[in-house]
């Protein structure tokens, strides 16, 4: 019979308050560590993902958003760039690949990406990792062939020897189906990067589809540029963004990725500030929930106290209760957490490509909980003066 | 040397008027050990208060209540609080169990603010008082009689040298409250213990050798 089995006792006893206090203290600890690590790890991961590439060329636009379109395959292209522009950064003695892309097209609202076979042959989309294939082989240059990232060809539902016909634009509208017909010739093994959403084709067969414009053929939506040194981006740099006002060079990628949890850190801080309201609404619950239940455990605690039991023990034990509940719901809170941080994880590699582990290490995962239980300790510390200043002998038995 | 030595022991209420209401007034009082005394007193007559005042529940306005050489009036409330759990066993008249116990932890219970948890001794006692079979059952299973057995093994679980019994068969049939205070007597010698036992039931003081009325003894419940 030890301290820690009368706190049990007294759990037990209150089972349903006990459960449906660490349910909320769960909900907030779940929603605490979640918000955190999704965000820290979010934003570690995305400003890692470069595709293989150090910079984007494009059309005079926004850093951030070149490298969301021709990264991430998000947002729209802000604007074509002539083929010149791609064979003069080709051939800069600096750059070790550069890899045109062109983008415009859909299949499924899967985005129909027109490139080089460099792609497959060059690019190591994580380090030291070129593309394989799980299924078939690369497409050939100027023909009706598609080669689908993994997540697409899951999604899809599409394998190899499969026909499609795309759709004109980067949203689906079954209006605007194109008249030609591709065959898939390959899948992607899983690159855990945003290629794994994406439809490659030839670069030919994007500029030259029936229905795009004449000057399409001449033109492309971004150079995906790989250099031999940093000198040399900060040089390219130079010469496109300060000397230049017509194209936009877009380097180092993490930066420009880094730009945009600037611009979004304000959302960060408001979830955090819910999840901290709710950790401390929890709290406040531990301790109406305990403080109430005093009301009805005078008598019990008045016998105890006839036993023996200090005031101080008894001050001890409804903290240890209120610990001890704040603990259940902490526990129960990496639950909370898988769920969320798995579900944001999956809505993330869907709609981005980018994969976060939601069990990867992260400080939140013990300072969160850790902070929890503390502050449910401490929310235990006014019922248990309500414990503490019970009147033995009113609440023992009635004056005679 | 007496067990207990009470002098001059008094407590004061204040009324919800404001006034002030003298409920124990006792000039002097002893019991030996092993000695076992019944208090007669009817309803306000000041039992309750008489008996938390001895065992160290209630403070005294004045006076000295004097347990195995130790003035428990003096002592700061930790040191009561285990001078009671360790000399005192205490059995009341609504047996005050805990019901979320079973019968077992009910005795184990009185053991952990005492002398020390001992389940071999804690199940001796509540074999002796009948219940060996109704170890792990919750007070609520038990009947009236059953569960003031148990609140009689909880207050001889840490070898007290005093129990104080506070009407502690007026909740029970004539039949169990025979029964209960032949038991409580008898195990009180078996356990070397002195009882004072506090009763307004003529039939239960009648099997006392030595009984004290209350309103003599004291001068508040006299007035």
């Amino acid at each position: 019979m030890t301290l820690a089995h009368i706190v049990a006792k007294s759990l037990r006893q209150h089972a349903f308050s006990t459960v449906v206090t660490a349910a909320s203290i769960a909900l907030a600890t779940g929603l605490l560590m979640a918000v955190w690590a999704v965000k820290t790890q979010a934003n570690q991961t995305f400003t890692g993902v470069s595709g293989g590439f150090d910079a984007v060329l494009g059309a005079r636009s926004a850093k951030l958003q070149l490298v969301l379109n021709a990264i991430f395959h998000l947002e729209e292209s802000p604007g074509n760039l002539a083929w010149r522009d791609f064979e003069e950064i080709q051939r800069n003695p600096s750059v070790a690949l550069a890899l045109p892309i062109a983008v415009g097209d859909n299949y499924h609202g899967y985005r129909l990406i027109g490139t080089t076979t460099n792609l497959f042959t060059e690019v190591e989309p994580q380090p030291k990792r070129k593309f394989a294939f799980t299924s078939g082989r690369a497409f050939n240059a100027g023909y009706a062939e598609a080669v689908l990232g993994s997540f697409a060809a899951q999604r899809l539902g599409l394998k190899v020897g499969d026909k499609f016909h795309p759709y004109h634009g980067l949203l689906f509208d079954e209006k605007q189906q194109h008249a030609e017909t591709y065959v898939v010739t390959g899948i992607l093994a899983p690159s855990n990067t945003p290629a794994d959403r994406v439809i490659w084709i030839p670069l030919e067969g994007l500029q030259n589809m029936k229905g795009h414009s004449a000057q399409t053929a001449s033109e492309i939506s971004a150079v995906l540029v790989k250099l031999r040194s940093p000198i040399a981006g900060k040089q390219l740099d130079t010469l496109y963004n300060k000397q230049g006002n017509r194209l936009t060079f877009a380097w180092p990628i993490a930066q420009a990725i880094a730009q945009l949890f600037d611009k979004i850190a304000w959302f960060d801080r408001v979830l955090a500030l819910v999840a901290w309201l709710v950790a401390l609404v929890a709290s406040a619950s531990i301790l109406a929930s305990l403080y109430n239940s005093m009301n009805e455990r005078r008598r019990e605690i008045a016998i105890l106290r006839a036993l023996g039991a200090h005031r101080s023990t008894l001050f001890g034990a409804v903290v240890l209760e209120s610990a001890a509940i704040a603990s259940l719901g902490a526990i129960a809170g990496f639950l909370v957490y898988g769920a969320i941080a798995t579900g944001a994880a999956a809505i993330i590699r869907a709609q981005v490509g980018v994969v976060l582990d939601p069990w990867a290490w992260n400080p939140v995962l013990v300072w969160a909980p850790v902070g929890i239980i503390a502050s449910g300790a401490a929310a235990g510390i006014v019922p248990a003066l309500k414990a503490y200043r019970t009147d033995v002998a009113e609440n023992l038995v009635p004056h005679s | 040397m007496p067990l207990l030595e009470i002098t001059d022991l008094r407590k004061s209420f204040i009324t919800p008027d404001g006034a002030t209401h003298t409920v124990v007034d006792v000039p002097t009082f002893a019991l030996g050990e092993h000695e076992q005394i019944a208090l007669s007193g009817e309803s306000g007559s000041g039992k309750t208060t008489f008996l938390h005042l001895i065992a160290g529940i209630l403070r005294p306005d004045a006076g000295r209540v004097t347990l195995a050489g130790r003035e428990m009036s003096a002592l700061p409330e930790s040191e009561r609080d285990r001078l009671r759990a360790t000399h005192i066993g205490y059995i009341f008249q609504t047996f005050n169990l805990l019901q979320g116990y079973t019968c077992l932890e009910n005795v184990l219970l009185g053991m952990k603010f005492g002398r020390g948890v001992d389940h071999a001794f804690a199940i001796s006692l509540l074999k002796r008082v009948g219940l060996a079979d109704k170890l792990n059952h919750s007070p609520r299973q038990l009947s009236t009689g059953q569960q003031q057995r148990v609140a009689v093994a909880r207050a001889l679980a840490n070898r007290p040298q005093l129990v104080l019994a506070d009407e502690p068969t007026g909740n029970l049939d004539h039949a169990n409250a025979r029964e209960s205070l032949a038991l409580i007597r008898e195990t009180c010698r078996e356990n070397s213990a002195a009882l004072l036992l506090v009763s307004h039931d003529r039939e239960v003081l009648a099997q006392f050798e030595q009984v004290r009325d209350l309103k003599q003894l004291n001068r508040a419940a006299a007035q």
